[in-house]
């Protein structure tokens, strides 16, 4: 009942809260997966360690982009969610091509196969959501 | 009383599988809610709010099982598994309270989906080394 549908959305209402909230929660699975690699067993594979780590990063930093909404926020969303895609599809490639490199699961190994491939639908949602919103800048 | 005893896990019994037919039971009662352009309602928050009490229930248990000496396999893992477990509920609270569209009730059904995965998770991480 309370659903508009007419009025702009910015990217932080609406289907934009939704993606705000599903890149929360891949900030908190990255977050500590990293943590937890880095701190327990970081010889083992820093290339892997050191990317689930970005890739937490990457997945705060597109969060607070989409919830703060505005200039700035589209702009770092863009950013983010550009970088992740390139990230997924190139990860997921390397991981398919040579196992050696990533010897430890990485968020976006195998295309995120191991997070249910969301990992690579966020990304292009992400791009969706701003392109339907880019002319809505408050 | 025997079942419990022999399965050895404190996270996997009968507390366990409430929450994840719990969780599934209230991801599908918001997902016919998002479909239907509803925002979350009264029955939505009072399940997360149960939710939360069975996960606080269950990471209690946990720590009990930790008091008397049991240990998880992988005890680093679990733990970020059991703070982001009883984490989840308020964070679909709080993000539903501020879309009273269709899309907080979307928001419910994503974290309530989320959820029995991390429960599952849990569970794997305390059996690794003790089973």
């Amino acid at each position: 009942m309370a659903d508009t549908g007419t009025s702009a959305p910015t990217t932080n209402s609406g289907p934009g809260r939704l993606l705000i909230a599903v890149y929360i929660l891949f900030a908190i699975a990255a977050t500590s997966r990293a943590a937890l690699q880095l701190a327990t067993r970081f010889d083992e594979a820093p290339v892997a360690y050191l990317l689930s780590a970005l890739a937490a990063l990457i997945y705060i930093v597109a969060a607070v982009g989409l919830a703060r909404a505005g200039h700035a926020g589209r702009r770092v969303a863009l950013a983010c969610c550009s970088v992740e895609l390139v990230g997924v599809l190139g990860v997921g490639v390397l991981s398919l091509a040579d196992p050696e490199l990533f010897p430890d699961e990485t968020v976006w190994s195998g295309f995120g196969s191991g997070y249910g491939y969301i990992p690579l639908v966020l990304p292009v949602l992400g791009l969706l959501w701003l392109w339907r919103t880019r002319h809505t800048t408050r | 009383m025997t079942s419990a005893a022999s399965a050895g896990a404190p996270v996997d019994g009968i507390l366990a599988t409430a929450t994840i037919v719990l969780s599934l039971v209230l991801a599908l009662w918001s997902l016919v809610a998002a479909v239907r352009h509803r925002a979350p309602d009264r029955l939505q928050f009072v399940g997360l709010a149960v939710l939360e009490v069975a996960l606080l229930a269950l990471a209690v248990v946990a720590l009990v099982a930790l008091g008397g000496g049991e240990r998880p396999g992988e005890p680093g893992a679990f733990f970020g598994y059991l703070v982001t477990l009883v984490c989840l509920p308020p964070l679909a609270w709080v993000l539903a309270k501020m879309e009273p569209t269709r899309w907080g009730s979307a928001i419910v059904c994503a974290v309530c989906l989320v959820l029995p995965v991390v429960v599952v998770r849990l569970q794997q991480t305390w059996e690794v080394a003790g089973g």
